[in-house]
Parts: C-alpha cells; structure tokens; sequence
C-alpha cells in the first residue's frame, strides 16, 4: 500500500553479507545454544508433554498401559465441581490480594517519595517481606493467627474489637481473609517499590508548574501522577495478577490439602503428585495456563484499547 | 506581654494558628501524622519479624500460656539450639545451599554467555529469541509440574542414551529451577550488556582479541554489578521455592529449607503438638541471610527489579 503512495520507488540497496556478519551470526547462535537448549528442555518439551498428556490415561507408575482417551479428560474437568470452586476461589483471592496490594502499595510509594529523612532506610525494611520465602511468611501468620495463644485475637480481645478468639484458619467463613492478609503483608511493599520506581521518573517541574497554575495537591495527584505512573501500574498489575492466579504456598501451608479450601495449583499439585493422576492433573495444568493467558489477553486488550 | 497574646488569639484565632504553623515546634506538630503514617507502615512491615524473634527466645511454659507476654521476660536459647541441632533441619539447609548455589552458577554462566550474544551481536532471530526469554519469565510452574513430575521418573531418550531417574534427588530441582532463574537472568543481563560503550570492545578486537577474549576479559568485568544483582535475585527465588520441592522430593534426608519449615507441623495442626518456638527459631535462623542480603545489595536488587519488572 505504502509503495503505492511513493511515485518512484527507490530501488533497495541490496545487502551483501559480509564475512564478519555470517561470522557474527554464527557466534551469536553458538552463545545462544545452552541457554535455548535448557529452554527448550525444561519449559518447552515439559510444555508440549503436558498438552499431550491431557489428552492420555496416564497415572504415575500406573500398571496399565497409558492409552489415548481423546477429550475424555477435559470432559471430566468440565463437569469436575471441586475444580469449579478452586477455579471462583482463586479468583476471588486475586482480586482481593491484588486491589488491597495496589491501593495500599501506591499509598506507601507516595508517602516514600515524598522525601524525608530516613527514606533509604524505608525503602531496605520494604524490601525485607519481599525476601523471606512464601512459606516462611505463611508459618510466622499461621502463628499469629493461633486460635488460643495468638497474637492477632489477643491483640483484638484487649482492644474490644473481638469479643472472643477466633479461629481464622480453620473457619471457613475467615480463611480466605487469613491468606488474603499473609499475601497482602508480603508483597505490598514489593507493589510500593514497583511504583516509587515509576514514581521517581516523573519530572520534578511538572509539579512546579502546576503549583505556579494554582493546581493542589490533589488536583496534581489527578492530573500528573496518576497519567504518568500509567506504565508502571499496568506492569505492576499484570505481573500480581499473574504470580496470584498460580498461588499455592500459601493455600498448602496454611490449609494443606483441606477441601474447599483449595487453590488451583494445590488442587492440580494434589491431583498430580500426590493421587497420581498424571493425564486428568495435565488436562488441569492446561485448563490453568489458559485461564492465566485469558486474563494476560484481557489486560492487553485493555492497554491497547484505552490508548486509541 | 502574655495577656496581649492571649487577648489577640481570641479576637483573631487564625493568627495564632499560623503563627503556631510557623514555630519549629508547630511545624513539629504537623507533620505529626505524617510521621505516624511512616511509623504504622515500618510496623506493619516488621511486627510479624518481632513476633517471630520474640517467641523463638520465649520458653514454651510463657508461649503456651495466657494472657500471651509481648515482651519475653526470660528469654532463652533453647529454641535456637533445639532447631540447630535438629540434623534433619541442619541437612535443609545444605540442601538449600547446594541447589540455589548450583542454580545461581548455572543460570549466570549461561545466561552471561547468551546475553553476550544478545546485547553485543547483530543477526536475524535475535529479538525472536528476546522475546521467547521474555514470555518464559511469566510462565506458570503449574503447567508443566506433570511432565516433569514423569520426566524425572526417567525415560529412554534415543539409541543408547536414557535420561536419568532424578525425582528425590537434588539435580531435579536444580533443573526444573533453571526455568524462572535462566530467562530471567538472561533478560536482565542482557539490558546490561546493551547498556555498555562499544569503544572498549572495539578497541580489544584491534588489538586482535577474539570475541570470547572479549567477553571474558572486557565486557564480563564490566557487568559485574549486573551479576551480582541478577545472581542474588536468583539465589532468592531458588532458596524460597516450595511447589516443586514438595513435588520432586520425598526423603526427608532431601528436604530444602521451605520444605523443611512446613514439616515442622504436625498433620493434626495442634498447638500442643506444633513446636511453634522451634520453628520460629528456625524461621529466624533461615531468614536472617536473606535480610542481611537485601539490606547489603537493597541498591543493586532494587535497579534489577525495575530493570526485569519481575518478581525474581
């Protein structure tokens, strides 16, 4: 089309490939090799294998022969309700997790960006929760979270917020706000961090300029900060999203195998490893990465829609 | 004097306001909640720590007891000793170190040599295989846990060659976690050799240096803070990954650290039977490295955080 518009097309200077580009290009794929040679056996092989195995029978060290069941698998998965609440579960613990992290986080990168005294050392104890394992973060709540010698109920009884102990663990109508608060404590500060990175690349004089105007602080907040973070939050977001839909260290450590209180990585992991469906565990894992490629296509399509 | 104050304050009640905005100590006063705000978010970010280090030194008589003591009024060491000399907790830890140092080594050898190639080399396939590095950062461990879960059981690759049994051994591990460190590593590493001056490289090869001379004596001392950085993210996400270790490992002789941590619980989940001052203890212990770490590099780790905008 564009050839059609430019009257004479000048004609392209063809280039020879010179001995040092062949050269370059063949080094470059000789340096590139372990690393597509790892790629391609850990993530992509195990991938295809795993398409394949949806569609197979096959139980780990099963006595019968793994044979070929077609859609059997992800009929099952369909109609499968333990799933179906794994599935609302996970969902309901990533918008929770994901909107407190964002709220919160952009409150604390706000007040750090603000510039005081002692900044640099915020910023150190932020990336502290960060650090420790999921696991461990998830041990030191279930403890706080004890129903009798817990700090969290002694800290609500003195205070009269609670009237009794509770049991946050192991009260269903409590667990999902128990792993919700160990999630939202240990990656909030992470979430923060993101945004003060984004945060400090806003040109100072913009606000300057804007106070010149007579804009406040709340006006500036509207107008300035939030347009030119817009990078960094859908970043920030996409990646929480992501990382929470395939939550599992939390879910495993504080309920374990618990039904009902499931995440689908503990649902699909127990299915797998621990029962050995291998075929209906694969036919999960598939159903899993299309959920999360299914939230990545609805983000994108959002970026792209809102910057016509 | 004071009287005409007073008196000026009733008539006019803004004027002492603002002359209070204006005394150091009324500029004390507001920024007052600012400064609580500050402090609610360190507590926040650190109270659980407290607690942690507060019940590993609190004797099991004051930790099963109410009303609980927020302060342990006879601390002891008997928790620390008892977790360290446990020698199934001592062996996670060099379990721990074993694979996340294997890891570490591993992914920043290979992912040095391949950002070399794309970050300082021009040929067609180049951004293909950025961007392949780039989606492998995202992608879900779940999806794939089947196939190696039967991969590792071992199976007959071609002619002669087997791929070897490695489920409950260290190698599945170090394996499986090449693929979050290695693409992650390799993305990051290569912003910085991108981010290098070409006159230094072009300076070796007049001097007639072949292109691994070049890598290796020019442009890898150069990025050395990269590896730092990249190396430590790495180090990080081995040590603290739980859903592959509870996947490939069964022996406790083979447990890595998180492993380890959840297996402190009894199955009941009793705090009778829960060691909590134990396991705090060993919590403190596996988490002390790791905010040393952090606190040392916070810098470093900070600049490959946003230049990867990935959780490491």
């Amino acid at each position: 089309m564009s050839t059609v518009a430019t009257p004479a097309p000048v004609p392209r200077k063809r280039r020879r490939r010179t001995g040092l580009q062949r050269r370059q290009t063949r080094l470059g794929w000789l340096l590139l090799a372990p690393a597509l040679a790892v790629v391609g056996f850990v993530a992509l092989y195990p991938l295809g294998k795993t398409v394949y195995q949806s569609f197979t029978n096959e139980e780990f060290l099963g006595l019968e022969p793994r044979k070929w069941v077609g859609i059997d698998n992800y009929r099952t998965l369909w109609h499968d309700t333990i799933f179906r609440d794994t599935v609302v579960l996970t969902i309901k613990f990533t918008v929770i997790t994901v909107g407190f992290e964002f709220v919160l986080g952009l409150i604390i990168a706000l007040v750090v960006n603000s510039g005081f005294r002692g900044r640099g050392v915020m910023r150190a104890v932020m990336l502290v929760p960060w650090a420790i394992p999921t696991v461990v973060a998830a041990q030191m709540w279930k403890w706080m979270l004890d129903d009798t010698y817990g700090v969290v109920n002694d800290l609500g009884v003195r205070t009269h917020i609670l009237s009794h102990s509770h049991a946050w663990i192991s009260d269903p109508a409590t667990s999902l706000a128990a792993v919700c608060a160990v999630d939202i404590w240990k990656t909030t500060p992470f979430v923060a961090l993101l945004l003060l990175a984004g945060l400090q690349v806003i040109p100072n004089d913009l606000y300057e300029a804007a106070s010149v105007d007579g804009a406040n602080k709340l006006q500036q907040f509207w107008r300035i900060t939030l347009p030119l973070l817009r990078p960094a939050i859908l970043v920030t977001l996409i990646f929480r999203t992501l990382d929470a839909l395939r939550v599992f260290d939390v879910f495993q450590v504080f309920f374990g195998y618990r039904l009902g209180a499931q995440s689908m990585a503990v649902y699909d992991q127990s299915t797998t490893v621990n029962d050995g469906h291998v075929g209906y565990g694969a036919s999960m894992s598939v159903a899993i990465f299309l959920i999360i490629s299914l939230f990545v296509v609805i983000y994108v399509t959002f970026v792209r829609v809102s910057e016509e | 004097m004071s009287t005409a104050e007073t008196t000026a304050g009733a008539v006019r009640p803004t004027s002492r306001a603002i002359r209070l905005r204006r005394s150091p100590l009324g500029r004390a006063l507001m920024k007052l909640p600012f400064w609580l705000l500050i402090l609610a978010i360190a507590v926040y970010a650190l109270f659980p720590f407290y607690w942690a280090l507060r019940s590993a030194i609190t004797p099991d008589s004051d930790l099963f007891s109410t009303p609980i003591s927020y302060f342990p009024s006879h601390p002891t060491w008997t928790h620390f000793h008892d977790a360290l000399s446990s020698s199934f907790f001592r062996r996670a830890l060099l379990n721990s170190t074993i694979v996340a140092g294997s890891v570490t080594l591993l992914s920043l050898t290979i992912g040095s040599v391949a950002a070399y190639a794309l970050g300082r080399f021009h040929f067609r396939g180049k951004l293909f295989v950025l961007y392949l590095m780039l989606s492998m950062t995202i992608f879900p461990q779940i999806a794939i846990l089947g196939a190696l879960y039967t991969m590792f059981s071992g199976f007959h690759i071609v002619g002669p060659i087997d791929f070897p049994k490695l489920y409950d051994t260290p190698w599945a591990l170090i394996f499986s976690y090449l693929i979050f460190t290695l693409p992650f590593t390799v993305w990051v590493l290569t912003s910085f050799m991108r981010a290098l001056p070409g006159d230094l490289e072009e300076a070796a090869y007049v001097d007639g240096a072949t292109p691994l001379q070049v890598f290796w004596k020019v442009l890898l001392p150069l990025i050395a803070p990269g590896l730092v950085t990249t190396g430590l993210l790495a180090f990080i996400a081995a040590w603290n990954e739980y859903l592959y270790a509870v996947s490939f490992i069964q022996s406790p002789g083979h447990y890595t650290v998180p492993v380890a941590i959840v297996s402190f619980t009894a199955p009941s989940g009793n705090a009778f039977q829960t060691p909590w001052g134990t396991l705090m203890a060993a919590t403190v212990v596996v988490t002390l490295p790791l905010i040393a770490a952090t606190l040392i590099l916070q810098r470093r780790i900070l600049a490959g955080l946003t230049a990867g905008a990935v959780k490491g």
